[in-house]
């Protein structure tokens, strides 16, 4: 067992993990934030997206000890009390998610290319996506719904 | 509010990590499941040797097959029998024999999931590996291995439906006779949540709950309770909360539940498994795996005088649930699509295989009947020299024959099919996208544009059909509406979402009949607990069969407030209307009362009619007399780049009709996942396994699902024909992307080939098989 400290979602957490512990189970299991989903076992699918120090990780390709002293940002961690983060906000009005699986992952990863490229044409927004996959959606609403954040987050 | 693209009341748990899904629920003390699977396709069974793993620390048992077996667990049924079908025994975990790889032989429990896995590893298992059959038409073959010792040539069950001798004269008098051999490949649904189960038995009450990834809870339980596990229903509880997608993958009873429901009675502890992907990859049920032979023959003016479809459909090592009406009932019966064709004639073998069971996934039966009607069409299309769009269109059923006996059983209620053609024609920009095309093969580029022209029969189903038909149980749905006193309303569905946004689209039904607000509704779901019975969600159902049955209940809701109006009114019932969530006596304006003050006279019954019952509730089932039949024209474009073989899908034009719309925005949602997977099945999925029955694309790495930069933004629109079989006037919408997807893809891909003088290829048409046809075309190679 070994002793790590995250900051997670702006609060410091202390436990005694496994070496082989990964930081999605950390994060599920531990910390019982299980807004964090696991779709895959070969790093494909993105569900378990989440920011470590500001970017956008797989949380299933990372051992909770290399995130020792890190700061991580999961999907409870985006809206500001009862306020909607923008892209949150957007993926509701574009119909963005259907089962609701894939969008945490979705969510965390559009926010990491709205940090970099707050304007992004439709094909940067696919790209950006290419690590998270959605099987309800076609991708279609996925898409209109970062369009109409990065609409929102421009003005705000 | 019917109508309306309201927001989905059940986005806020998702979209803030709320969302609770099987895999989220823990429960004190509990166990993880860990399985050993056969890495053979095919191999006797001859010890199980647990030792090692029972002395490492945190097991807690092992169990095998030949354990279940004798704990009493019969095996799993299959829930539709043809006449003379073989069904071989399906047991939860292998008992003599694995059948194919992965396969589950033995559970581990432990107290951690990664213990309970090291643990599976040490599991020794002394197989004897025998010869494995693959292909269903290699399986089909004499001297073939035996999947089973009691389906004699490997003959799961063959089926036919139609003139035989009447299609085989249309034949031989045909002007023209297009001919083709089309495969259909293997797929694997892969919802983006994988499968679990968490199964908790309480011997103080002798009641156990299971926590599973269901489409079908009271399904799950029916059949778990009365036919595998001998748990009488009324102490079997199922749920089934947020589910991340199914398609058809989580309809069926899988062993790994069977398993953790036995082992949680056995240990006495909540037994927990979740899937890793590998293991979803080999154990849910696969789709399609169909090979066809095609016969469409022609007059002189081009049109369809007949056709004789031969499937061998391959279904894997077991049946499982619905497996044997997929390509059948739900796939035979469609091979007359839009067409007015006199006579057809399909028939079916279907085989064991040593592969994952094969069973209904998105669209089941009908996109492979599409598949092959629309594909031939265009062939024809190339043989006969006419356009493809004008080609069908000749076939055609005309309007003014609804409704419309088919030659394979159905008999669709109503449909107008030109105008949905022509507007997706119009949308494309038909004849100058034709005039582009020519343009750009002058120049070397070669762009393909495909049509698919569907028809489905879903809204499943009409039970007495369904029963004459082979199905175990009806095709009902439930619905109930309970007033409370203050007006507000619980709707309880026997339809299950998981995805299809069923707490927003069902409550909309309520606040649009009763006038009341959205939010003064909530929908449960999911829950054998609180719903009284229900057939859950699959067949693009929950609309036409579990909204009908929730329209009917408030119906006879509105009836009894009425009733309450009057009498407080003092009026007679017939003068008493109902509007925008008011009660009123006709021509009398004042003589008023709201909805909620009848919804609390109801419940303090001081001032009720003297015969009438306290309280405002009300429970209905809704039994379709027929499917609904939901039509439309989809085109793709594509260009395909002659130097790699890739094809870039550039535009896509979907006209459906659903009939009436509740939620245009879930509707629109429904159809680009669904086009995304039809489109995938076209360009990049396929299950394949190699000769000794190994998954070669066992992994997200291996199977190429859609990722957001292969697909361009669908341009949709509708025609409206209200289906006649229900009170709403809906059609089901959750399939009909993906059966149309297909055929237009692929026929887009073969149309941009045409210059090569390729007419045809199997799916999937990947770069690597398309450049080397365009080669062998070439002469290169
Ligand atoms: S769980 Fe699939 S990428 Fe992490
Ligand atoms: S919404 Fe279901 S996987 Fe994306």
């Amino acid at each position: 067992m070994t002793q790590i400290t995250i900051t997670v979602n702006g609060k410091a957490e202390t436990r005694d993990v496994e070496p082989r512990t990964l930081l999605v189970h950390f994060l599920r299991e531990e910390l019982r934030l299980t807004g964090t989903h696991v779709g895959c076992d070969t790093s494909q699918c993105g569900a378990c997206t989440v920011h470590l120090d500001g970017r956008a990780v797989k949380s299933c390709t990372v051992l909770a000890v290399q995130a020792d002293g890190g700061a991580v940002t999961t999907i409870e961690g985006m809206a500001r009390g009862e306020v909607m983060h923008p892209l949150q906000a957007a993926f509701k009005e574009e119909h963005g998610l259907q089962c609701g699986f894939c969008t945490p992952g979705m969510i965390m990863s559009a926010a990491d290319l709205l940090a970099r490229t707050p304007q992004p044409t439709e094909a940067e927004i696919r790209g950006a996506l290419e690590g998270n996959l959605c099987r309800c959606t076609g991708y279609q609403n996925i898409v209109r719904a970062v369009q109409t954040a990065a609409r929102t987050m421009a003005k705000a | 509010m019917i109508g309306a693209s309201v927001k989905r009341k059940e986005d806020g748990r998702f979209l803030t990590g709320r969302g609770k899904y099987t895999d989220d629920i823990t429960l004190p003390g509990q166990l993880h499941a860990a399985f050993v699977r056969s890495p053979y396709a095919h191999a006797k069974i001859r010890a199980v040797d647990a030792s090692a793993a029972r002395a490492m620390p945190g097991v807690r048992a092992v169990f095998t097959g030949a354990d279940l077996k004798a704990g009493g667990v019969n095996p799993i049924p299959v829930g539709w029998l043809h006449a003379g079908i073989n069904v071989a025994e399906h047991h939860a975990m292998a008992v003599d024999a694995a059948r194919y790889v992965g396969e589950a032989v033995a559970v581990v429990l432990a107290d951690s999931a990664a213990t309970a896995r090291d643990a599976a590893e040490a599991v020794a298992v002394d197989y004897e590996e025998l010869a494995a059959v693959v292909s269903a038409v290699d399986a089909l073959r004499a001297g073939a291995p035996q999947v089973h010792g009691n389906a004699a040539g490997n003959v799961a069950f063959t089926w036919q439906l139609g003139d035989a001798a009447g299609t085989d004269a249309a034949i031989k008098g045909a002007k023209t006779v297009v001919r083709q051999h089309l495969g259909n490949q293997r797929l694997i649904p892969n919802a983006i949540e994988p499968r679990a189960c968490l199964a908790s038995f309480d011997a103080a009450n002798d009641e156990l709950t299971l926590y599973v990834t269901s489409q079908n809870p009271h399904v799950h339980r029916l059949i778990m309770g009365a036919f595998v596990l001998g748990i009488p229903e009324q102490r079997f509880r199922v749920v089934a909360p947020d589910v991340g997608g199914g398609f058809g993958s989580k309809i069926f009873i899988y062993p790994e539940e069977v398993v953790a429901c036995w082992a949680s009675k056995q240990v006495g502890a909540p037994v927990k498994w979740t899937a890793t992907r590998s293991e979803a990859f080999l154990s849910d049920s696969h789709g399609r795996d169909h090979e066809t032979e095609v016969e469409m023959a022609f007059d002189a003016a081009g049109k369809i005088v007949g056709l004789r479809v031969h499937t061998v459909a391959n279904m894997g090592a077991h049946f499982t649930l619905f497996a044997p009406a997929v390509p059948t009932y739900l796939y035979g019966t469609l091979l007359s699509g839009q067409y007015d064709i006199p006579v057809i004639h399909v028939s079916v073998t279907a085989a064991y295989t040593n592969t994952v069971p094969v069973d209904a996934y998105r669209g089941a039966g009908r996109p492979e009947a599409t598949y092959v009607l629309e594909r031939t069409l265009d062939i024809a299309a190339g043989t006969l020299g006419v356009d493809p769009a004008e080609l069908r269109r000749r076939n055609f059923i005309a309007p003014t024959k609804f409704p419309y006996q088919t030659a394979v059983a159905l008999q669709y209620d109503s449909g107008n099919y030109a105008p949905a053609l022509d507007k997706a024609l119009g949308m494309v920009g038909y004849a100058q996208l034709r005039a582009e095309q020519a343009a750009a093969r002058a120049k070397g580029r070669y762009i393909g544009i495909g049509l698919s022209s569907y028809i489905e029969a879903c809204g499943l189903a009409p039970s007495h059909v369904v029963g004459s038909l082979g199905a175990q149980a009806g095709l009902y749905e439930s619905g109930a509406v309970r007033v409370h006193p203050t007006g507000k309303v619980t709707v309880l569905t026997g339809s299950h979402s998981h995805g299809q946004g069923h707490e927003t689209t069902f409550a909309q039904i309520v606040a649009h009949e009763l006038g009341c607000a959205l939010d003064d509704v909530e929908v449960v779901h999911g829950d054998t607990a609180k719903i009284p019975f229900g057939m859950g969600s699959y067949g693009s159902r929950s609309g036409a069969v579990g909204g009908s049955a929730l329209f009917m209940s408030i119906q006879k809701v509105k009836e009894k407030g009425r009733r309450i109006a009057a009498h407080q009114l003092e009026a007679a019932v017939e003068d008493v209307d109902f509007k925008d969530g008011t009660y009123f006596v006709k021509g009398a304006p004042g003589k008023q009362k709201g909805f909620g003050e009848i919804a609390l006279a109801a419940y303090l019954a001081h001032n009720i009619p003297g015969d009438m019952e306290p309280g405002l509730d009300s429970t209905s089932f809704f039994n379709p007399s027929n499917f609904v039949y939901p039509f439309g024209t989809h085109i793709a474009v594509v260009e395909v780049d002659p130097a790699t073989g890739h094809v870039a899908l550039t535009k896509y034009v979907a006209v459906d009709d659903f009939g009436n719309v509740i939620n245009p925005m879930i509707v629109d949602g429904q159809l680009h996942g669904g086009i995304a997977q039809g489109v995938a099945q076209a360009l990049w999925e396929g299950g394949v396994y190699d000769g000794n029955g190994q998954l070669l694309t066992g992994s997200m790495m291996t199977y190429a699902l859609p990722k957001a930069h292969f697909l361009p933004m669908v341009e949709s629109d509708r025609t409206v024909t209200p289906s006649p079989i229900n009170p709403l006037g809906v059609k089901g919408a959750g399939e009909a992307g993906t059966i149309a997807s297909t055929a237009a893809t692929a026929n887009a891909v073969l149309d941009a080939l045409a210059p090569f003088g390729i007419t045809h290829l199997d799916m999937p048409l990947t770069p690597a098989k398309i450049w080397a046809a365009i080669q062998t075309a070439r002469g290169g190679h």
